[in-house]
């Protein structure tokens, strides 16, 4: 996997006491210390992240905690007292940080663009020219520029507005803009700084939507900075949270829920619901783990009603439900099934919590089996498993 | 007198005399420079002004509502132009007002190509903008006949020193608000116009400009209406126009011809001010 954004060891404080500050963040000292000291304010301490290209990496934080801060150092907005920003360019790394002006110039134009929370949008141009802006920055001659604004408008569903001013339109809509001016340049790295959050629940439900959509055919690589962990764990595959300019954990969405690094991230994910993040991997019990009978035999769960035989390459040959043979039947039709009682619902690892609750509830809280890709059976999950999981214990 | 009061009245620290001592100066040594540069003025304010007096007044007043109706494309307001330069031209004063309209154009669009340039300036260096307040204060607070003295020492009498006097006395509008202007720029559009690579010059023409137009456009409608008032005290060095009229109903208590001259300067301000807003109303 190639590495978009590398940032090593970033120290960000704003103020004139620039050493004073930065010997003080190495002799550890808090954001209040610094601040009553040196009279700077510490943007952000010692960030080491790398994103990878193609993915979705979120900043979480209260406001306040440095994502922004840290964001920004990407392109520059923000000035790096020390360490090293290091963006992919082409075929080769650019580090933000110490590049001269000429480079950022170019970067800024081709190779990263950002999209604000307040749109920044030019209030006096039409949403054309305003789309256009980046293209026109960067020289594109103005035949060329029209085709792409045409092409960007008409993928965020806006070209029937192109002559209309930004201000004339609504918020959700303004923001359509403000992505569409960020795809223009076709920039390969994509910074979004609380791009929704001024936007009301419903449309920002449906923008997070169609990033998602226009992601999966885009593949940008994208740092996108949230206050939202629903947000964060909708979009994101990786997260990252901060608190006071130091970053506290970073890892997949259901790294962060299942196994939170301090009691800082515990209170950021009480509220989430493990249901909208949690996949049938995440709560299974390894079939290594399952307890084994005679001839092959695998109970599922711990009360010893459900049974599998494994043969020797680790297929299902038979299956028993309270002593009596059951068909196994996919996670994916549940809906279509009656409730019968001699069934067993199977799951891929990637299925959501949600469906395999459901399955149980269906089959009158029998197991769970998991079978990978290969239809090998690699776990199952119990009753215990789900409600374990649910309640973080 | 007590002591302490007559030590100090003693000990005069003879301001006066210095700023005497430096026009004596600038008199001394470079008094053909000046009046070069005040005949040269002189002769294209004059020539001008016989230029537009060419014109038929009518001809000239159907001219001006045209340009009215090109700015604010607005007919009523043309009508409106015309009729208050016809008034003009029937109480007999508009070689006056041709004379005072030319001062005050060529004022105001020299205070903005000075002032403009200085105000974005100042806002981009927060440390010459501290430098410049005390000046431009003192340029707008220092009574006008304060400066007409040394102006008219340098320039001699005419049109170019009552030119240069409102040019003095306007800028300090035009630096301030092409100031205002540009500082209250929302910092988001900086922002982006930053984070999709702009140049210097490219943030400053398509981001800060466009955005600060309205505020700048308020400064030139200003500079016009404070170029009008000034316009009294620069007949009174010889500048020509309404003001010549207005003061010399003054000296002689002609109630009829001040309140004539003085109507005629309300007609014109009214006139320019209105053709001059149109920038601010127009595209958002």
């Amino acid at each position: 996997m190639t590495v978009a954004v590398d940032f090593r060891n970033v120290d960000i404080v704003f103020g004139a006491d620039q050493a004073g500050s930065l010997a003080m963040i190495d002799a550890g000292a808090t954001r209040a210390e610094i601040l009553e000291k040196t009279g700077n304010v510490l943007g952000c301490a010692g960030a080491s992240l790398t994103v990878n290209e193609g993915e979705i990496s979120v900043l979480m934080g209260l406001s306040g905690s440095g994502k922004s801060t840290l964001l920004r150092a990407v392109n520059r907005l923000n000035v790096v007292s020390r360490g090293q920003v290091l963006v992919k360019d082409g075929d080769k790394t650019v580090d933000v940080v110490t590049c001269d002006e000429v480079t950022l110039r170019r970067l800024r134009q081709k190779q990263v663009a950002m999209v604000f929370q307040q749109f920044g949008l030019l209030p006096w141009r039409t949403v054309e020219e305003n789309v256009g802006l980046g293209l026109e920055l960067a020289g594109v001659p103005e035949a060329e520029r029209k085709e792409r604004v045409k092409k960007q408008l008409e993928l965020v569903h806006l070209d029937q507005w192109s002559k209309k001013y930004a201000h004339e339109l609504s918020g959700g809509m303004q923001q359509r803009v403000g992505l569409a001016r960020a795809f223009a340049t076709e920039a390969p790295i994509l910074l979004m700084d609380e791009p929704f959050s001024a936007l009301d629940p419903l449309i920002r439900t449906k923008l997070q939507d169609e990033l998602l959509q226009l992601q999966a055919e885009l593949k940008k690589t994208i740092i996108f900075v949230s206050h939202d962990l629903e947000e964060a764990l909708k979009i994101g595959s990786h997260i990252t949270i901060m608190e006071g300019g130091r970053i506290v954990q970073t890892g997949a969405p259901e790294d962060i829920v299942l196994r939170p690094a301090n009691d800082y991230v515990r209170d950021f994910i009480a509220n989430v619901n493990p249901l909208s993040v949690l996949t049938a991997w995440n709560v299974m019990r390894d079939r290594r783990d399952l307890e084994h009978g005679d001839n092959g035999w695998v109970w599922l769960d711990r009360r010893k009603t459900t049974r599998f035989k494994i043969d020797d390459h680790g297929l299902v040959a038979a299956a028993e439900r309270d002593g009596k043979p059951a068909v196994w039947v996919s996670c994916a039709d549940v809906e279509g099934q009656s409730e019968e009682a001699a069934q067993v619902f199977w799951a891929n690892p990637g299925t959501s919590l949600k469906t395999v609750m459901l399955a149980m509830h269906r089959s009158q809280t029998a197991p769970v089996a998991l079978f990978d890709d290969q239809s090998r059976f690699v776990g199952a999950i119990g009753i215990r498993d789900v409600l374990s999981a649910v309640l973080r214990r | 007198m007590d002591p302490i009061s007559k030590f100090m009245v003693d000990h005069k620290i003879p301001i006066g005399a210095w700023g005497k001592a430096f026009f004596g100066f600038l008199t001394d040594n470079f008094d053909t420079v000046f009046r070069a540069f005040s005949n040269g003025l002189n002769f294209l304010l004059d020539g001008l002004v016989d230029i537009l007096l060419l014109v038929p007044p009518v001809l000239l007043a159907l001219v001006i509502a045209a340009i009215a109706w090109l700015l604010q494309r607005s007919r009523p307001l043309a009508i409106g132009v015309f009729l208050g330069l016809i008034f003009i031209i029937n109480q007999n004063l508009w070689k006056q007002t041709v004379q005072t309209l030319v001062l005050v154009v060529a004022a105001a669009a020299m205070a903005m190509a000075i002032g403009v340039p200085l105000g974005i300036w100042a806002a981009h260096k927060p440390k010459v903008y501290r430098i410049m307040l005390p000046v431009l204060d003192l340029m707008q607070t220092l009574p006008t006949f304060v400066y007409l003295i040394p102006v008219l020492t340098l320039f001699g009498l005419g049109n170019a020193p009552g030119l240069i006097v409102t040019i003095i006395f306007v800028i300090p509008t035009a630096v301030r608000l092409t100031h205002l202007g540009v500082v209250s720029v929302p910092k988001s559009i900086v922002e982006a116009g930053e984070a999709f690579g702009a140049t210097k010059s490219q943030l400053l023409w398509k981001v800060e400009l466009p955005s600060a137009l309205p505020t700048i456009m308020a400064g030139l409608t200003q500079s016009i209406m404070l170029s009008l008032s000034m316009v009294v005290f620069a007949a009174l060095i010889g500048a020509g126009g309404l003001g010549t009229e207005i003061n010399r109903a003054l000296g002689s208590r002609r109630i009829d011809l001040g309140l004539e001259a003085g109507l005629a300067i309300v007609v014109l301000a009214i006139v320019l001010d209105r053709m001059t807003r149109i920038a601010v109303g127009g595209k958002k």
